[in-house]
C-alpha cells in the first residue's frame, strides 16, 4: 500500500506528504493549474501593458463575466454527474428577454425575477425528465433545451426591449467601494453562487450524490442513492442559474435582447473544463469553474488590450481547452496506472 | 448443525421469457458458516445470488429470513435487513475517498452537514477492524483492487450485516490478496454472519468453505458437507451426465507420423494459460476438457491471435506464424467461436442473411462488395446445408433460438473456407436436440478434412466429439489423450485433480 498511515503522516518527509496529498487530492491537480494559468495571465499582462493589474481592471473581470460565473457554476454541477447542459445560453436569452417584456408592461421586478428562475427551472425540470425517465442523451436533451429556450425567446420579441426598472439597473449601477476597488451587487450574486455551490458540493449528501452520479450511477443506486431524484434536480439547478444569468446580463446590458448568448453555453463548458472539471463526471469544483471563468475573462481582456481581433480569443481558449483535456487525460491515466 | 437456517429460500424460479434461468431451487444459509455456490456457467448461480439480493424478483417460490418471509424489491432493501453483497465487478466510486464509498448513503452528518472528520474516524475504525491500514481520505480508485474489494466487504459490514454474499470475490486477486480476504471471511465467519461464498476456484472452496451446493442447468443438484464431499464427488454433481443421444462416429484411422496443421509450442498469455503445446491435425477433432478457469477460453484465444503471447510460438501450415490479430489468424485458416454467443458472436439486430456473409464481405475488404444475389445465394446454401430454422434470411438473428444462432456464426466461419475452426463452447445453453445436431455437424466437418478444437464443459460431449482430448487444468494443459482411452468417469477424475498432486 502506497498510502501513509496517520501515525506516519506526522513525522513523514515531503514526499510522503506528497504521496498522501496526491493519494487524497488527485483531481485538484488540473484546477491548481488553472490557478497558476491565471497567475501568468495576470503577471505576463501586467509586464506586457504595465497599467493592466489595476483594481479597476480587476473589478470589472467579475463584473464583466458575472453571468458566465453564475453558468458555470450550474453546468459544473452537471458535467460533474457526468451529463451536459447545452441549454444554459439559450435559456440565459430567454429569461433575459422575458424580463425585459414583463417588465416593459408593467409588472414590478419582485414578480419578474421569480418569473425568470421558474422558467429557467421549468426548462430545467424538462430536460432532467428527458434524461431520467426517457434515457435520452444529455447532450440530445440539452439540444431540445436549447432550440426550445431560443424559440422562446424570438417568441417573446424579435427584437431588442430596453429595461428602465429601476431596481434592476440598481443591480449593475450600485457600486461598493473600498478605495479603487468596486463590487456590484451582479458580482455579489455571483460570487454567492459560487459559495452556495461549492458548500452543497462539499458539505451534503446531495453534492456528494452528484459526485457519486459521476463515478457510476449503477454503484450510486446500489449504495441506496436517490440517484434519479438527484439527476433531475441537477439540470432544474443548471436552468435556474441560466435563469439568474439571464437577470445579470439584462441588468449589465441594460436590454433584452433574443439574439443574446448564442455560443454562450459553450464558453461555459470551456470554462468549466479548464476550471479542472472533467467532462467524463465524477470529479471537478466550483471554486475551480471559478477560476476557469476569471482565466478566461483574463484572455479576453488581454485581447482588447492587445487591439487584436477577438478571433484570437476563441483560437486562444480552444488551444487551453487542448491543453486542459490532456492534462486531465495524462493525470487519469497515471492514477488508473497505480491500481 | 442444530441452529436454523437464517436464510431459506424453496422452491425458487426464476423465468427470463419462457426459459427458467432458475427452478425450483432450494437453499439455505445458516449462522457463522461459509456456504458455497457451485456450478458450471449458466447453472443459475448468478441468478439465485440476484434473487437473494433482490436484484432480481422470484417468479415463484418464498424466501425467509430469521423465519420471516421477506420480498426484497430492490438491492437496497435487502441491505436495510442485512443482506449485504459484494460483487465480483467492485460496485464502489473510484473517484470519492475510501471513508465515503463506506458512508455514502448514511454518512454521519452534524447540524446538517456531513461531518467529515466522524466520517473518517468511523472509517478508519471499521478498516482497523478488518485489520486494513489505510488512509480513509485517500481516493478509492488510488488502491489496488484487492484493497477495493476489501472496502466494499467493509461497507458491507458496517450496516449490521447478517448475511454477507460474495460473488466471486477472488477473481482478480493473486494469492496474498486472496490470503486477505480469507483471514477476514474467516474472522466475519466467528462473529456469527452467514456468508455466502461464490468461486469456481475447487481449492479455495475446499479451503474455506463449511458448505456446498449444487446447482446444473438451473436445478438444485444437493447440498453437502465439504468436509465430506470428494472432490470428484463435487465436480461430478457440477458437471453431471447429459442424457443426450449417443452416436458415435467412426474415428479416423490412426495414422502414423503425421504432421499437424496448425501446432503451438509452449504458448502462455497473460491470463490464465501458461506453457501450453497444442496440435491440430487434419481431419481430426481435439476434444478440450476443463472447468471453468482453468485456462480453456484462453487457450483457445492465444492460438487464434485474438490474445497477445507473452510466450510460445505457433506454427501454422509448416510456418512460423506470429498472430497479430484475429484477422491474421483468419488469413492462415484460422477461425474461432467464442464462447459468449450474444456478446461476441452474432449481431442480433441484423438479419440471418448479413450475420453469415459478415465475415466473408469483411475478409474481402470494403472495395470488394459481394452482390446482394451473390450473398443471397451463398446464406441460404448455408441455411440449407446446416439446416437453420427458420429458413428466413431476412429475420434478425437474435429472434433464433441459441442452437440455431450457433449455427448461424458456424455458418459465417464456415463461409471463409478456413482450414482451423476452433468453437469455445458452441453447445451452451442450447436444447438436447440442437446439441447433437452441432456434434455431428463438427463431426461432419472433420470428416471433410477440417481440423477442430471443440471446447466444452460437458465432459461426455468432448469424448463423443473428441478425437484426442486436452485436460487442461489450472491454466495448463495437464495431458493430451486419445479418446479410445478415456471413459467419463476417468476423464472426470483427471479434470477434478488437485493442481497439487501432479506438480
Amino acid at each position: 500500500m502506497t498510502t501513509a498511515e496517520a501515525s506516519l503522516q506526522r513525522t513523514s518527509t515531503v514526499s510522503t506528504r506528497y504521496a498522501t496529498f496526491m493519494s487524497r487530492h488527485a483531481s485538484l491537480v488540473p484546477t491548481f493549474a488553472a490557478v497558476l494559468i491565471l497567475l501568468v495571465l495576470l503577471v505576463g499582462a501586467q509586464v506586457q501593458f504595465e497599467n493592466f493589474l489595476t483594481p479597476g481592471n480587476l473589478s470589472a473581470l467579475l463584473l464583466d463575466n458575472a453571468y458566465l460565473v453564475v453558468l458555470a457554476v450550474g453546468l459544473t454541477l452537471v458535467i460533474i454527474t457526468g451529463g451536459i447542459d447545452l441549454s444554459v445560453g439559450s435559456v440565459m436569452a430567454f429569461t433575459g428577454i422575458l424580463c425585459a417584456s414583463l417588465l416593459s408592461q408593467g409588472l414590478p421586478a419582485v414578480v419578474v425575477v421569480p418569473i425568470m428562475l421558474l422558467g429557467g427551472g421549468a426548462i430545467g425540470l424538462l430536460i432532467g425528465v428527458l434524461v431520467q425517465y426517457f434515457n435520452v442523451q444529455p447532450f440530445i436533451a440539452s439540444l431540445a433545451g436549447l432550440f426550445l429556450a431560443r424559440g422562446l425567446a424570438f417568441v417573446v420579441s424579435l427584437s431588442s426591449i430596453r429595461v428602465e426598472d429601476p431596481a434592476i439597473l440598481w443591480l449593475q449601477r450600485t457600486r461598493f467601494t473600498v478605495g479603487e476597488w468596486y463590487i456590484t451587487p451582479t458580482g455579489i450574486i455571483a460570487l454567492l453562487v459560487v459559495a452556495l455551490g461549492a458548500v452543497v458540493m462539499q458539505w451534503t449528501r446531495f453534492g456528494r450524490t452528484i459526485y457519486a452520479l459521476g463515478g457510476g450511477e449503477q454503484s450510486a443506486r446500489l449504495m441506496g442513492l436517490k440517484v434519479a431524484r438527484t439527476k433531475i434536480l441537477v439540470y432544474v439547478i443548471s436552468g435556474v442559474c441560466g435563469g439568474l444569468a439571464g437577470l445579470l446580463l439584462t441588468a449589465y446590458s441594460g436590454a433584452g435582447y433574443p439574439r443574446n448568448g448564442i455560443g454562450t453555453e459553450l464558453d461555459a463548458i470551456a470554462a468549466v473544463v479548464i476550471g479542472g472539471t472533467l467532462l467524463t463526471g465524477g470529479t471537478g469544483y466550483v471554486l475551480g469553474s471559478l477560476v476557469g471563468v476569471l482565466v478566461y475573462g483574463t484572455i479576453k481582456k488581454i485581447i482588447s488590450f492587445m487591439g487584436a481581433e477577438q478571433a484570437w480569443m476563441q483560437i486562444i481558449i480552444g488551444g487551453l481547452l487542448l491543453l486542459f483535456i490532456v492534462v486531465q487525460r495524462v493525470i487519469v491515466a497515471r492514477s488508473q496506472r497505480r491500481t | 448443525m442444530d441452529k436454523a437456517p437464517l436464510l431459506q429460500l424453496t422452491g425458487a424460479t426464476v423465468r427470463f421469457g419462457a426459459d427458467a434461468a432458475i427452478d425450483r431451487v432450494d437453499f439455505r444459509l445458516f449462522p457463522g458458516e461459509v456456504h458455497s455456490l457451485m456450478g458450471e456457467n449458466g447453472a443459475g448461480k448468478s441468478t439465485l445470488i440476484k434473487a437473494i439480493t433482490g436484484a432480481i424478483p422470484l417468479d415463484e417460490g418464498v424466501l425467509t429470513l430469521d423465519g420471516e418471509v421477506v420480498r426484497f424489491s430492490s438491492p437496497h432493501d435487502a441491505q436495510r435487513v442485512g443482506v449485504s453483497t459484494v460483487y465480483q465487478e467492485i460496485d464502489l466510486l473510484p473517484n470519492v475517498s475510501v471513508a465515503e464509498n463506506i458512508w455514502l448513503g448514511r454518512e454521519p452528518r452534524r447540524l446538517g452537514v456531513i461531518d467529515w472528520r466522524e466520517m473518517r474516524s468511523s472509517a478508519r475504525a471499521i478498516l482497523a477492524d478488518l485489520g486494513i491500514d489505510i488512509d480513509p481520505a485517500s481516493i478509492l480508485g488510488t488502491h489496488s483492487l484487492a484493497v477495493q474489494q476489501l472496502v466494499a466487504i467493509a461497507r458491507a459490514i458496517s450496516t449490521d450485516v447478517r448475511v454477507l454474499v460474495l460473488d466471486e470475490p477472488t477473481s482478480s486477486l493473486d494469492l496474498d490478496e486472496v490470503a486477505e480476504l480469507f483471514r477476514v471471511v474467516r474472522d466475519l465467519k466467528q462473529r456469527g454472519v452467514a456468508i455466502l461464498f461464490v468461486s469456481h476456484f475447487l481449492d479455495q472452496v475446499y479451503e474455506l468453505c463449511d458448505r456446498v451446493t449444487v446447482l446444473r442447468d438451473g436445478r438444485f443438484v444437493g447440498e453437502y458437507l465439504t468436509r465430506e464431499l470428494l472432490r470428484i464427488d463435487l465436480v461430478q454433481a457440477m458437471l453431471g451426465r447429459s442424457a443426450a443421444a449417443l452416436q458415435i462416429r467412426p474415428r479416423a484411422e490412426p495414422e502414423q507420423e503425421r504432421t499437424p496443421y496448425l501446432s503451438a509450442r509452449g504458448v502462455t498469455a497473460r491470463r490464465g494459460i501458461t506453457d501450453a503445446d497444442i496440435d491440430l491435425y487434419e481431419g481430426d477433432v481435439l476434444g478440450v476438457a476443463g472447468l471453468l478457469g482453468s485456462g480453456r477460453t484462453e487457450a483457445a484465444r492465444a492460438i487464434t491471435g485474438i490474445d497477445r503471447l507473452e510466450a510460445g510460438i505457433i506454427r501454422i501450415g509448416g510456418h512460423e506464424s506470429s498472430l497479430k490479430g484475429p484477422r491474421s489468424a483468419m488469413s492462415l485458416g484460422v477461425v474461432y467461436s467464442s464462447e459468449n454467443r450474444r456478446t461476441e458472436g452474432i449481431i442480433s439486430d441484423l438479419s440471418v442473411l448479413d450475420n453469415i456473409t459478415l465475415a466473408l464481405q469483411a475478409d474481402r475488404g470494403v472495395f470488394h462488395r459481394i452482390p446482394l444475389t451473390r450473398r443471397r445465394e451463398l446464406a441460404a446454401s448455408w441455411v440449407e446445408a446446416l439446416d437453420i430454422r427458420p429458413a428466413d434470411l431476412d429475420r434478425p438473428a437474435g429472434t433464433l433460438s441459441g442452437g440455431n444462432q450457433q449455427k448461424v456464426l458456424l455458418a459465417r466461419l464456415l463461409a471463409l473456407s478456413p482450414r482451423v475452426l476452433i468453437l469455445d463452447e458452441p453447445t451452451r445453453g442450447i436444447d438436447v436436440g440442437a446439441k447433437v445436431e452441432i456434434q455431428n455437424l463438427v463431426a461432419e466437418m472433420a470428416s471433410n478434412g477440417l481440423s477442430v478444437m471443440f471446447i466444452s464443459a460437458e465432459l461426455e460431449e468432448v469424448l463423443r466429439v473428441g478425437d484426442r482430448v486436452a485436460i487442461l487444468r489450472d491454466g495448463r494443459i495437464a495431458e493430451t489423450l486419445s479418446s479410445d482411452q478415456l471413459t467419463v468417469d476417468s476423464l472426470l477424475a483427471l479434470v477434478a485433480r488437485p493442481e497439487d498432486s501432479d506438480g
